[in-house]
Protein backbone atom coordinates (compact mmCIF):
# COMPACT_ATOMS: atom_id res chain seq x y z
CA UNK A 1 0.00 0.00 0.00
CA UNK A 2 1.70 3.40 -1.02
CA UNK A 3 2.54 5.95 1.42
CA UNK A 4 -1.15 8.27 1.37
CA UNK A 5 -0.61 11.45 -0.65
CA UNK A 6 -2.94 13.56 1.73
CA UNK A 7 -1.75 15.71 4.16
CA UNK A 8 -3.55 16.70 7.23
CA UNK A 9 -1.95 20.32 7.37
CA UNK A 10 -0.61 22.81 5.03
CA UNK A 11 2.04 22.88 7.73
CA UNK A 12 3.04 19.33 7.36
CA UNK A 13 3.14 19.48 3.65
CA UNK A 14 5.76 21.92 3.35
CA UNK A 15 8.02 20.89 6.25
CA UNK A 16 10.89 19.70 4.45
CA UNK A 17 11.28 21.81 2.03
CA UNK A 18 15.26 22.98 1.92
CA UNK A 19 16.82 26.56 1.63
CA UNK A 20 17.71 27.51 -2.11
CA UNK A 21 14.54 25.58 -3.59
CA UNK A 22 12.90 26.58 -6.75
CA UNK A 23 9.35 26.90 -6.39
CA UNK A 24 6.52 27.38 -8.87
CA UNK A 25 3.47 29.03 -7.84
CA UNK A 26 0.38 28.45 -10.10
CA UNK A 27 -2.75 31.10 -10.44
CA UNK A 28 -3.51 34.01 -12.70
CA UNK A 29 -5.01 37.02 -11.28
CA UNK A 30 -5.90 34.97 -7.72
CA UNK A 31 -7.85 32.13 -10.18
CA UNK A 32 -6.21 29.20 -8.69
CA UNK A 33 -3.33 30.66 -6.66
CA UNK A 34 -2.44 28.38 -3.86
CA UNK A 35 -2.68 31.60 -1.12
CA UNK A 36 -2.29 28.56 1.51
CA UNK A 37 0.65 27.29 0.33
CA UNK A 38 2.46 30.59 0.51
CA UNK A 39 1.33 31.59 3.65
CA UNK A 40 2.55 27.91 5.31
CA UNK A 41 5.88 28.62 3.40
CA UNK A 42 6.06 31.95 4.99
CA UNK A 43 5.71 30.18 8.38
CA UNK A 44 8.07 27.55 7.20
CA UNK A 45 10.63 30.22 6.67
CA UNK A 46 12.66 28.44 3.95
CA UNK A 47 15.57 30.90 2.82
CA UNK A 48 17.30 31.51 -0.92
CA UNK A 49 14.20 30.74 -2.66
CA UNK A 50 13.69 30.67 -6.59
CA UNK A 51 9.85 31.46 -7.04
CA UNK A 52 8.45 31.15 -10.14
CA UNK A 53 5.27 32.55 -10.82
CA UNK A 54 3.01 34.70 -13.40
CA UNK A 55 3.92 37.92 -10.81
CA UNK A 56 5.03 38.45 -7.50
CA UNK A 57 1.31 39.29 -6.27
CA UNK A 58 -2.05 38.43 -7.51
CA UNK A 59 -4.65 40.37 -8.13
CA UNK A 60 -7.31 43.30 -7.26
CA UNK A 61 -9.97 40.54 -5.96
CA UNK A 62 -6.93 39.42 -3.68
CA UNK A 63 -7.72 40.62 0.12
CA UNK A 64 -4.95 43.03 0.74
CA UNK A 65 -4.02 40.87 4.31
CA UNK A 66 -4.18 38.03 2.14
CA UNK A 67 -0.78 35.47 2.21
CA UNK A 68 1.32 36.05 -1.77
CA UNK A 69 4.68 35.76 -2.50
CA UNK A 70 4.76 39.26 -1.38
CA UNK A 71 5.33 37.76 2.21
CA UNK A 72 8.05 35.60 1.52
CA UNK A 73 9.74 38.13 -0.31
CA UNK A 74 8.68 40.25 3.00
CA UNK A 75 10.23 37.89 5.26
CA UNK A 76 13.41 37.77 3.65
CA UNK A 77 12.96 34.26 1.84
CA UNK A 78 13.47 35.08 -1.90
CA UNK A 79 16.77 35.57 -3.29
CA UNK A 80 15.45 35.71 -6.95
CA UNK A 81 12.20 35.78 -8.92
CA UNK A 82 11.44 34.47 -12.32
CA UNK A 83 8.17 36.58 -13.55
CA UNK A 84 6.50 38.10 -16.61
CA UNK A 85 5.25 41.07 -14.39
CA UNK A 86 8.23 42.62 -12.35
CA UNK A 87 6.82 46.30 -11.92
CA UNK A 88 3.42 46.94 -10.16
CA UNK A 89 0.26 47.00 -13.41
CA UNK A 90 -1.03 50.10 -11.68
CA UNK A 91 0.86 53.03 -10.55
CA UNK A 92 -1.03 53.23 -7.74
CA UNK A 93 0.34 49.95 -6.87
CA UNK A 94 2.91 49.25 -4.33
CA UNK A 95 4.63 45.97 -3.78
CA UNK A 96 6.86 44.75 -1.39
CA UNK A 97 9.28 43.02 -4.31
CA UNK A 98 9.44 47.02 -5.82
CA UNK A 99 11.10 47.95 -2.62
CA UNK A 100 13.93 44.67 -2.19
CA UNK A 101 14.54 45.30 -6.32
CA UNK A 102 15.12 48.47 -5.80
CA UNK A 103 17.45 48.47 -3.30
CA UNK A 104 19.09 45.57 -5.60
CA UNK A 105 18.04 42.69 -2.33
CA UNK A 106 16.76 40.42 -4.82
CA UNK A 107 17.25 38.91 -8.29
CA UNK A 108 14.82 39.11 -11.37
CA UNK A 109 14.11 37.38 -14.54
CA UNK A 110 11.51 39.14 -16.66
CA UNK A 111 10.14 36.52 -19.08
CA UNK A 112 7.21 36.49 -21.40
CA UNK A 113 3.98 35.21 -20.27
CA UNK A 114 4.20 32.95 -23.50
CA UNK A 115 7.74 32.13 -22.86
CA UNK A 116 7.40 30.85 -19.02
CA UNK A 117 4.52 29.06 -19.71
CA UNK A 118 6.42 27.18 -22.67
CA UNK A 119 9.63 27.00 -20.50
CA UNK A 120 7.69 25.06 -17.97
CA UNK A 121 6.17 22.86 -20.64
CA UNK A 122 8.97 22.24 -22.47
CA UNK A 123 10.53 21.51 -18.90
CA UNK A 124 7.41 18.96 -18.31
CA UNK A 125 7.72 17.38 -21.67
CA UNK A 126 11.70 16.51 -21.47
CA UNK A 127 12.29 19.28 -23.69
CA UNK A 128 15.86 21.52 -23.17
CA UNK A 129 14.98 24.12 -24.91
CA UNK A 130 13.14 25.79 -27.73
CA UNK A 131 12.31 28.81 -30.31
CA UNK A 132 9.84 31.07 -30.29
CA UNK A 133 8.94 34.80 -31.66
CA UNK A 134 8.42 36.51 -28.65
CA UNK A 135 10.89 38.95 -27.64
CA UNK A 136 12.99 38.99 -30.84
CA UNK A 137 14.09 42.67 -31.05
CA UNK A 138 13.51 43.27 -28.18
CA UNK A 139 16.26 44.30 -25.04
CA UNK A 140 15.55 40.68 -23.39
CA UNK A 141 17.02 39.73 -26.42
CA UNK A 142 20.13 41.08 -26.51
CA UNK A 143 23.64 39.09 -26.00
CA UNK A 144 21.27 35.92 -26.78
CA UNK A 145 21.19 33.33 -29.62
CA UNK A 146 18.60 33.70 -32.06
CA UNK A 147 17.91 31.48 -35.61
CA UNK A 148 16.00 31.83 -38.50
CA UNK A 149 13.86 29.63 -39.85
CA UNK A 150 11.39 29.46 -42.81
CA UNK A 151 12.74 32.97 -43.31
CA UNK A 152 11.83 34.66 -39.96
CA UNK A 153 13.78 35.17 -36.44
CA UNK A 154 13.87 33.35 -33.59
CA UNK A 155 15.12 33.08 -29.81
CA UNK A 156 16.41 30.12 -28.20
CA UNK A 157 14.92 30.00 -24.85
CA UNK A 158 16.03 27.40 -21.97
CA UNK A 159 13.37 24.97 -20.42
CA UNK A 160 12.63 25.89 -16.63
CA UNK A 161 12.65 22.47 -14.22
CA UNK A 162 11.33 23.16 -10.66
CA UNK A 163 12.55 21.77 -7.50
CA UNK A 164 8.54 21.98 -6.30
CA UNK A 165 5.29 23.16 -7.80
CA UNK A 166 2.57 24.99 -5.21
CA UNK A 167 -0.53 24.99 -6.58
CA UNK A 168 -4.43 24.59 -6.56
CA UNK A 169 -7.37 22.45 -7.75
CA UNK A 170 -10.88 22.38 -7.71
CA UNK A 171 -11.41 18.81 -7.24
CA UNK A 172 -8.97 15.81 -6.55
CA UNK A 173 -9.04 11.92 -5.69
CA UNK A 174 -6.42 10.42 -3.24
CA UNK A 175 -4.42 9.32 -6.16
CA UNK A 176 -3.54 12.72 -6.64
CA UNK A 177 -5.60 13.02 -10.19
CA UNK A 178 -6.71 16.72 -10.74
CA UNK A 179 -9.45 18.96 -12.07
CA UNK A 180 -9.42 22.67 -12.20
CA UNK A 181 -12.38 24.56 -12.75
CA UNK A 182 -12.89 27.26 -15.45
CA UNK A 183 -9.77 29.86 -15.36
CA UNK A 184 -8.38 28.23 -12.61
CA UNK A 185 -6.28 25.74 -14.66
CA UNK A 186 -3.85 28.42 -16.30
CA UNK A 187 -0.32 27.61 -15.15
CA UNK A 188 -0.86 25.31 -12.66
CA UNK A 189 -0.80 21.72 -14.48
CA UNK A 190 2.60 23.25 -16.25
CA UNK A 191 4.01 23.94 -13.06
CA UNK A 192 3.12 20.48 -11.61
CA UNK A 193 4.90 18.84 -14.95
CA UNK A 194 7.95 20.61 -14.35
CA UNK A 195 8.38 20.21 -10.84
CA UNK A 196 9.80 16.94 -8.84
CA UNK A 197 7.30 17.06 -5.93
CA UNK A 198 3.92 18.45 -6.65
CA UNK A 199 1.72 20.42 -3.57
CA UNK A 200 -1.94 20.47 -4.12
CA UNK A 201 -3.92 22.68 -1.97
CA UNK A 202 -7.62 21.00 -2.95
CA UNK A 203 -11.03 22.93 -3.02
CA UNK A 204 -13.35 20.38 -2.73
CA UNK A 205 -12.91 17.35 -0.27
CA UNK A 206 -10.77 14.20 -1.95
CA UNK A 207 -12.63 11.71 -3.54
CA UNK A 208 -11.74 8.30 -3.34
CA UNK A 209 -9.46 7.17 -5.82
CA UNK A 210 -11.39 6.22 -9.20
CA UNK A 211 -14.42 9.01 -8.38
CA UNK A 212 -13.49 10.72 -11.83
CA UNK A 213 -13.81 9.51 -14.34
CA UNK A 214 -10.06 8.85 -16.37
CA UNK A 215 -11.26 11.04 -19.45
CA UNK A 216 -11.93 14.21 -17.36
CA UNK A 217 -8.88 14.20 -15.53
CA UNK A 218 -6.75 17.70 -16.53
CA UNK A 219 -3.48 16.59 -14.52
CA UNK A 220 -2.84 12.67 -13.89
CA UNK A 221 -1.98 11.92 -10.43
CA UNK A 222 1.56 10.81 -11.22
CA UNK A 223 2.46 14.41 -11.37
CA UNK A 224 1.22 14.91 -7.91
CA UNK A 225 2.58 13.87 -4.57
CA UNK A 226 0.57 15.63 -1.70
CA UNK A 227 -2.37 17.12 -1.18
CA UNK A 228 -4.09 19.04 1.52
CA UNK A 229 -7.96 19.84 1.70
CA UNK A 230 -8.54 23.84 1.86
CA UNK A 231 -10.47 24.61 5.27
CA UNK A 232 -13.26 27.15 5.34
CA UNK A 233 -12.60 30.28 6.39
CA UNK A 234 -11.01 32.19 8.23
CA UNK A 235 -8.55 28.63 8.74
CA UNK A 236 -8.33 28.45 4.97
CA UNK A 237 -7.83 31.41 2.58
CA UNK A 238 -10.31 31.51 -0.34
CA UNK A 239 -11.04 34.03 -2.84
CA UNK A 240 -13.47 36.56 -2.56
CA UNK A 241 -16.10 38.28 -4.50
CA UNK A 242 -15.44 42.03 -4.95
CA UNK A 243 -17.99 43.54 -3.26
CA UNK A 244 -17.54 41.36 -0.41
CA UNK A 245 -13.81 42.08 -0.49
CA UNK A 246 -14.76 45.79 -0.19
CA UNK A 247 -17.09 45.66 2.66
CA UNK A 248 -14.57 43.51 4.59
CA UNK A 249 -12.11 46.17 3.36
CA UNK A 250 -13.85 48.69 4.92
CA UNK A 251 -14.74 46.98 8.11
CA UNK A 252 -10.96 46.57 8.37
CA UNK A 253 -9.94 49.77 7.84
CA UNK A 254 -12.73 50.92 10.49
CA UNK A 255 -11.72 49.01 12.98
CA UNK B 1 -7.05 61.25 -18.72
CA UNK B 2 -4.69 63.42 -19.32
CA UNK B 3 -6.58 65.31 -22.07
CA UNK B 4 -10.33 65.28 -22.80
CA UNK B 5 -10.14 66.47 -25.92
CA UNK B 6 -11.45 64.24 -28.62
CA UNK B 7 -12.86 60.33 -28.40
CA UNK B 8 -13.75 59.14 -25.07
CA UNK B 9 -12.23 56.07 -24.49
CA UNK B 10 -15.21 53.89 -25.37
CA UNK B 11 -15.21 55.55 -28.83
CA UNK B 12 -11.99 54.93 -29.08
CA UNK B 13 -12.36 51.25 -28.74
CA UNK B 14 -15.32 51.17 -30.80
CA UNK B 15 -13.77 52.61 -33.76
CA UNK B 16 -10.99 49.75 -33.08
CA UNK B 17 -13.93 47.04 -32.85
CA UNK B 18 -15.37 48.12 -36.23
CA UNK B 19 -12.59 46.70 -37.99
CA UNK B 20 -13.38 43.05 -36.51
CA UNK B 21 -14.36 41.15 -38.78
CA UNK B 22 -17.09 38.32 -38.60
CA UNK B 23 -14.97 34.94 -37.13
CA UNK B 24 -12.46 36.99 -35.50
CA UNK B 25 -10.49 35.60 -33.08
CA UNK B 26 -9.89 38.33 -30.78
CA UNK B 27 -7.50 39.29 -27.48
CA UNK B 28 -7.90 42.38 -25.89
CA UNK B 29 -4.72 43.56 -23.61
CA UNK B 30 -5.63 44.91 -20.49
CA UNK B 31 -6.41 48.91 -19.37
CA UNK B 32 -8.00 51.01 -22.60
CA UNK B 33 -8.44 47.66 -25.08
CA UNK B 34 -10.57 45.77 -22.80
CA UNK B 35 -13.49 48.12 -23.98
CA UNK B 36 -13.65 46.74 -27.05
CA UNK B 37 -15.81 44.21 -25.94
CA UNK B 38 -18.68 46.93 -25.09
CA UNK B 39 -19.28 47.28 -28.37
CA UNK B 40 -22.50 45.87 -30.16
CA UNK B 41 -21.38 43.62 -32.92
CA UNK B 42 -24.13 42.98 -34.52
CA UNK B 43 -24.96 39.53 -36.34
CA UNK B 44 -20.78 39.48 -36.80
CA UNK B 45 -19.40 36.48 -34.41
CA UNK B 46 -16.61 38.07 -32.63
CA UNK B 47 -14.56 35.48 -30.22
CA UNK B 48 -13.11 36.83 -27.52
CA UNK B 49 -9.41 34.98 -25.97
CA UNK B 50 -7.80 35.72 -23.04
CA UNK B 51 -4.16 34.98 -22.54
CA UNK B 52 -5.31 33.04 -19.17
CA UNK B 53 -6.94 30.29 -21.70
CA UNK B 54 -10.34 31.29 -21.66
CA UNK B 55 -11.62 31.06 -25.60
CA UNK B 56 -15.16 32.46 -26.08
CA UNK B 57 -15.77 34.85 -23.14
CA UNK B 58 -18.58 37.15 -22.62
CA UNK B 59 -19.86 40.33 -20.91
CA UNK B 60 -18.68 41.29 -17.53
CA UNK B 61 -20.52 39.66 -14.61
CA UNK B 62 -22.95 41.93 -12.60
CA UNK B 63 -22.29 42.92 -9.52
CA UNK B 64 -22.42 39.84 -6.66
CA UNK B 65 -23.10 37.20 -9.71
CA UNK B 66 -19.20 36.75 -10.24
CA UNK B 67 -18.15 33.10 -10.87
CA UNK B 68 -14.71 33.16 -8.77
CA UNK B 69 -12.98 30.76 -10.95
CA UNK B 70 -13.40 32.86 -13.69
CA UNK B 71 -12.06 36.03 -15.23
CA UNK B 72 -10.26 37.38 -18.15
CA UNK B 73 -6.68 38.69 -18.44
CA UNK B 74 -7.62 41.80 -16.81
CA UNK B 75 -8.90 39.64 -13.79
CA UNK B 76 -12.19 40.89 -14.40
CA UNK B 77 -15.18 38.26 -13.66
CA UNK B 78 -16.67 37.61 -17.02
CA UNK B 79 -18.93 35.07 -18.50
CA UNK B 80 -18.80 32.18 -21.13
CA UNK B 81 -20.34 32.70 -24.40
CA UNK B 82 -21.77 29.52 -25.37
CA UNK B 83 -19.69 27.52 -27.29
CA UNK B 84 -16.38 28.73 -24.65
CA UNK B 85 -13.68 26.29 -24.43
CA UNK B 86 -10.67 26.25 -21.70
CA UNK B 87 -7.00 25.41 -22.01
CA UNK B 88 -3.95 26.21 -20.06
CA UNK B 89 -1.63 28.59 -20.41
CA UNK B 90 1.14 26.85 -22.19
CA UNK B 91 -2.52 25.80 -25.07
CA UNK B 92 -3.00 29.42 -24.64
CA UNK B 93 0.11 30.91 -25.83
CA UNK B 94 0.40 27.80 -28.47
CA UNK B 95 -2.61 29.29 -30.00
CA UNK B 96 -1.32 32.68 -29.88
CA UNK B 97 2.14 31.66 -31.40
CA UNK B 98 0.75 29.68 -34.19
CA UNK B 99 -1.01 32.63 -35.11
CA UNK B 100 -4.59 32.18 -33.87
CA UNK B 101 -5.56 35.39 -32.82
CA UNK B 102 -6.34 37.50 -35.60
CA UNK B 103 -6.36 40.74 -33.72
CA UNK B 104 -4.82 42.20 -30.66
CA UNK B 105 -5.71 44.87 -29.11
CA UNK B 106 -2.75 46.50 -26.94
CA UNK B 107 -1.81 49.79 -24.90
CA UNK B 108 0.86 51.46 -25.73
CA UNK B 109 3.19 53.99 -23.89
CA UNK B 110 4.99 55.10 -27.49
CA UNK B 111 4.10 53.74 -30.97
CA UNK B 112 6.64 54.74 -33.65
CA UNK B 113 6.06 55.45 -37.42
CA UNK B 114 7.65 52.11 -38.70
CA UNK B 115 5.59 50.04 -36.70
CA UNK B 116 7.23 49.34 -33.28
CA UNK B 117 5.64 49.86 -29.83
CA UNK B 118 6.61 49.82 -26.48
CA UNK B 119 4.23 49.08 -23.66
CA UNK B 120 5.99 47.15 -20.91
CA UNK B 121 8.78 49.51 -19.16
CA UNK B 122 8.47 53.48 -18.55
CA UNK B 123 11.50 55.33 -18.86
CA UNK B 124 14.02 54.79 -15.69
CA UNK B 125 11.45 52.04 -14.38
CA UNK B 126 13.81 49.14 -12.81
CA UNK B 127 11.39 45.95 -13.93
CA UNK B 128 9.04 45.55 -16.24
CA UNK B 129 5.17 44.76 -16.70
CA UNK B 130 5.11 42.28 -20.43
CA UNK B 131 2.45 39.92 -19.08
CA UNK B 132 1.06 38.43 -23.10
CA UNK B 133 2.34 41.55 -24.96
CA UNK B 134 5.31 40.22 -26.23
CA UNK B 135 3.96 36.90 -27.59
CA UNK B 136 0.93 38.29 -28.93
CA UNK B 137 2.55 41.27 -30.76
CA UNK B 138 5.40 38.87 -32.50
CA UNK B 139 2.11 36.64 -33.63
CA UNK B 140 -1.19 38.03 -33.72
CA UNK B 141 -2.23 38.58 -37.52
CA UNK B 142 -3.16 42.21 -36.72
CA UNK B 143 -2.05 44.54 -34.03
CA UNK B 144 -3.50 47.58 -33.26
CA UNK B 145 -2.93 50.14 -30.64
CA UNK B 146 -5.30 51.88 -28.22
CA UNK B 147 -3.96 55.14 -26.14
CA UNK B 148 -3.79 58.83 -25.32
CA UNK B 149 -2.83 61.14 -27.64
CA UNK B 150 -0.54 62.41 -25.62
CA UNK B 151 1.45 61.61 -21.99
CA UNK B 152 0.20 63.32 -18.76
CA UNK B 153 3.03 66.03 -19.44
CA UNK B 154 1.99 66.49 -22.92
CA UNK B 155 4.49 64.70 -24.67
CA UNK B 156 3.41 62.83 -27.78
CA UNK B 157 3.09 59.30 -27.68
CA UNK B 158 3.55 58.98 -31.68
CA UNK B 159 7.04 59.35 -32.15
CA UNK B 160 9.67 58.75 -34.66
CA UNK B 161 11.56 56.00 -32.63
CA UNK B 162 10.92 54.43 -29.37
CA UNK B 163 12.67 55.80 -26.72
CA UNK B 164 11.76 53.46 -24.36
CA UNK B 165 12.38 49.56 -25.04
CA UNK B 166 10.12 48.26 -27.28
CA UNK B 167 7.99 45.11 -27.39
CA UNK B 168 7.86 44.44 -30.60
CA UNK B 169 9.29 45.85 -33.97
CA UNK B 170 7.69 46.85 -36.81
CA UNK B 171 4.51 45.33 -36.23
CA UNK B 172 1.20 47.74 -35.39
CA UNK B 173 -0.94 48.34 -38.43
CA UNK B 174 -3.67 50.77 -36.56
CA UNK B 175 -3.55 53.03 -33.79
CA UNK B 176 -6.57 55.43 -31.89
CA UNK B 177 -5.87 57.96 -29.52
CA UNK B 178 -8.65 60.64 -28.54
CA UNK B 179 -7.38 62.76 -31.68
CA UNK B 180 -7.76 60.24 -34.29
CA UNK B 181 -7.14 57.34 -36.69
CA UNK B 182 -3.88 56.49 -37.60
CA UNK B 183 -2.37 53.95 -40.15
CA UNK B 184 1.16 52.26 -40.23
CA UNK B 185 1.97 51.79 -43.91
CA UNK B 186 5.24 51.20 -45.95
CA UNK B 187 5.68 54.96 -46.60
CA UNK B 188 5.32 56.01 -42.93
CA UNK B 189 2.41 57.14 -40.30
CA UNK B 190 -1.11 58.26 -41.85
CA UNK B 191 -4.06 60.21 -40.31
CA UNK B 192 -6.73 58.32 -41.56
CA UNK B 193 -9.72 60.16 -39.25
CA UNK B 194 -10.22 63.03 -36.90
CA UNK B 195 -11.93 63.10 -33.94
CA UNK B 196 -14.44 65.42 -33.92
CA UNK B 197 -13.43 69.13 -32.68
CA UNK B 198 -9.87 68.25 -33.30
CA UNK B 199 -8.11 70.60 -36.03
CA UNK B 200 -5.30 68.62 -38.21
CA UNK B 201 -3.05 71.32 -37.05
CA UNK B 202 -3.53 70.13 -33.53
CA UNK B 203 -3.17 66.60 -34.56
CA UNK B 204 0.19 67.55 -36.18
CA UNK B 205 1.47 69.61 -32.98
CA UNK B 206 0.57 66.61 -30.54
CA UNK B 207 2.23 64.11 -33.07
CA UNK B 208 6.13 63.56 -32.46
CA UNK B 209 7.05 61.84 -36.11
CA UNK B 210 5.51 63.48 -39.75
CA UNK B 211 2.47 62.85 -40.34
CA UNK B 212 0.72 61.59 -44.03
CA UNK B 213 -2.21 63.60 -44.46
CA UNK B 214 -4.81 63.46 -47.00
CA UNK B 215 -6.19 66.87 -48.13
CA UNK B 216 -9.71 65.99 -46.86
CA UNK B 217 -9.49 64.06 -43.46
CA UNK B 218 -12.95 62.20 -42.77
CA UNK B 219 -14.31 62.40 -39.00
CA UNK B 220 -13.87 59.07 -37.13
CA UNK B 221 -16.35 56.85 -37.96
CA UNK B 222 -19.13 56.78 -35.30
CA UNK B 223 -21.20 53.51 -34.62
CA UNK B 224 -23.55 53.04 -37.62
Amino acid sequence: MPKSKVFASFADAVSDIPDGSVIGFGGFAVVGMPINLYKALAEQGAKRITCVSNGTRGGSTMPSDAPTMEWLIGNDQVSKVICSFTAPTRASQKLVFSEYYEKGLIQAELVPQGTLAERLRAAGAGIPAFYTPAAVGTELAEGRETRVFNGREYLLEEALPLDYAFIRAWQADSFGNLRFRRSQRNFNPLMAMAAKVTVVEVEEDILPSGAIDPDDVHLPGIYVQRMVKVPPPPEGWWPQRPGELAKQEGERSAR
Amino acid sequence: MSDAKGLSRQQMCDRLAMEFEDGWVVNLGIGIPTLCSNYDFGDKQIIFHAENGVIGYGPLTGAGKEDLHLVNAGGQHVTLNPGAAIVHHADSFGLIRSGRIDVTVLGAYEVAENGDFANWKMAGQKGGGIGGAMDLAACAKHVFVAMEQVTRNGRPRLVERCAIPVTAKGVVNLVITNYGLFEITPDGMALREIAPGVSVDEVKAATGCNLLIPSEVPPVKSRS
